[in-house]
């Protein structure tokens, strides 16, 4: 693949910011859009809108039609037997409530236990905190080793037991880019018996993904980090756990028949589908994954292994830098997280802004990893198939820049 | 916006130098905030004689949007009466939440920290400090019964 080349897809990256040509490395945030995916977004509305499964003329087929074209399209991405299994979501966080609501409330009694880690983004620590309240289990989690930056798996045989009935860990760290071993975990989760849920947001879009070989229970993912549109997520789930589960909402879309005191369920998916979906959202997402189809997933993850080997190495040069997270590239993704000793997170991110350069500068919505690492905030810059070394280079002087203005010429 | 329209001299030179760090023993105000969405903290204490502010002083870590604005604010609020000091606080905020000051002149060097306005995640950090003060000084009039 060719980054150069892959740039000219992606209209919002051909822009100056604050008088520079703008380096977007907030690809953890969002990633940008490719120029089929917002075509195809207006193509839809201007010739074939129209709501999906409901009506019989013919803009109603042929809206359904891409719609479950989509639904297949991301089943096939991450490697799901069926797109029985494939509910479609508003976002990556919908969807882990969704489980944590439909499975968990329904499964979780007192005693029970839930294991989480401490690199989880807060979607998938508070809506299992919600779920403990209503039903009184508890949640453990698998501590990280800050030096390494990864789970320590060898405290997993501590934690797991007859109690635990979910395991809920992230892919890959939106923090410190780690790539968990899901196998592994699943493989020892399944032995007590725990059902296993992965989330997805920060992997999907970066690695070849495969639910089956993952031997995870559910899968979460969202569109917009993947060259998608907001608004648009997933939870892919085994059949035969999604079939003995509870709807999550009620409405349209989602029933068999309805009487006034009760109601019977679709099958699935459409059973967790309630309401008109996003269904151009959705559309969109099909394109996108056609777009990362056509490079290569495995052609994706090399280009941001070789940036993030060379974005630890450029930082690294840099004097009172603290890079954080696995220092070996090929076990994480592509972001590289760091702060400056005597910087704020933030100021490093808003001069970077003035040179045309977006980070993320924050807690990363992971405020008990940030506790655990010993600092209110790190600046992130996370990367995707259309950057290129030069933007690392243009973040190395941006960050000479940094250090230049907040210490006045010092360090240098 | 520039580097050099943000991050202007005198802000600088108030995150590097702050004046007034430290604590006051007798402090008729004592009071400690942080934003917690990006870890900025101040304590800050303020001496009250006669109605008018006697000794302020402050300890925190933060941005330098945040610590250079707190550092500025005691500056200005040393020696100045109950009510000009609330006064100037509320024309700060106004300033920073993007009302153009009517006496410009009053803020002095504070209207360096006019181009943060432009970032709105930042402009918390600009007003930790002054919405700490006047929650304080909220508190101190409560106390001793003079009217909020």
């Amino acid at each position: 693949m060719n980054a150069e080349d892959i740039r000219k897809d992606f209209p919002t990256l051909d822009q100056e910011v604050n008088g520079h040509p703008l380096v977007y490395l907030d690809n953890g945030a969002t990633s940008q859009r490719p120029r089929t995916v917002i075509d195809e977004i207006k193509r839809f509305y201007e010739e074939d809108n129209s709501n999906v499964h409901r009506s019989v003329h013919t803009l109603g087929e042929r809206a359904t039609l891409l719609y479950e074209g989509a639904r297949e399209k991301v089943a096939d991405f991450i490697g799901a037997p069926s797109p029985r299994g494939l509910i479609f979501t508003k976002s990556a966080t919908e969807a882990l409530n969704l489980v944590a609501y439909a499975w968990g409330r329904h499964h979780l009694a007192p005693g029970d236990e839930v294991l989480i880690s401490e690199m989880e983004h807060h979607s998938n620590i508070v809506s299992w905190q919600l779920a403990c309240q209503d039903t009184g289990a508890t949640i453990k989690a698998i501590p990280v080793d800050v030096d390494e930056g990864i789970l320590e798996l060898d405290k997993l045989d501590g934690l797991l037991s007859n109690r635990t009935k979910v395991v809920a860990i992230t892919h890959v760290s939106n923090v410190l880019g780690t790539i968990n071993p899901i196998s592994e975990i699943s493989a020892r989760a399944h032995e007590v018996g725990a059902v296993v849920v992965c989330d997805g947001a920060q992997a999907a879009p970066h690695i070849p993904v495969n639910v089956v070989e993952l031997g995870c229970d559910f899968y979460v993912g969202t569109g917009h980090k993947m060259c998608g549109p907001t608004g648009i997520g997933f939870v892919w789930g085994k059949e035969e756990i999604l079939e003995e589960m509870n709807p999550f909402h009620g409405g349209g879309e989602m029933i068999l028949d309805v009487w006034m005191d009760r109601a019977t369920y679709n099958e699935l998916p459409y059973k967790f589908e309630a309401g008109t979906p996003p269904i151009a959202a959705a559309i969109g997402l099909g394109v996108a994954i056609d777009y990362l189809n056509d490079i290569g997933m495995k052609a994706v993850h090399d280009h941001e292994v070789e940036l993030g080997k060379y974005a630890m190495q450029r930082i690294g040069e840099i004097s009172g830098i603290k890079i954080f997270g696995p220092t070996d590239a090929d076990r994480k993704g592509g972001l590289v997280s760091f702060n400056f000793e005597e910087i704020h997170a933030h100021d490093v991110g808003t001069i970077l802004d003035t040179l045309g350069i977006a980070v993320r500068a924050g807690h990363h919505c992971a405020k008990p990893l940030m506790r655990k690492l010993g600092v209110p905030a790190t600046t992130r810059a996370s990367f995707y198939i259309y950057n290129t070394k030069g933007e690392v280079d243009r973040l190395h002087d941006g960050l000479l820049q940094v250090q230049k203005t907040m210490q006045g010429g010092l360090g240098l | 916006m520039s580097l050099e329209e943000l991050y202007k001299e005198v802000i600088l030179d108030h995150y590097r130098s702050p004046r007034n760090k430290g604590t006051l023993s007798e402090a008729d105000i004592e009071l400690h905030r942080d934003n917690p969405l990006c870890g900025d903290e101040i304590d800050l204490y303020v001496d009250i004689e006669d109605g008018k502010i006697a000794g302020v002083s402050f300890d925190g870590k933060g941005c330098s949007i945040s610590q250079a604005s707190i550092s500025m604010m005691t500056e200005k609020l040393m020696g100045m009466s109950q009510e000009d000091a609330e006064g100037l606080a509320n024309t700060f905020k106004g300033m920073m939440q993007g009302e153009d000051p009517q006496d410009e002149d009053s803020l002095g060097d504070l209207v360096a920290l006019k181009g943060v306005q432009k970032y709105p995640v930042r402009i918390k950090c600009a007003l930790l400090g002054w919405n700490t003060f006047l929650e304080g000084l909220k508190n101190y009039r409560e106390k001793h019964g003079e009217p909020a």
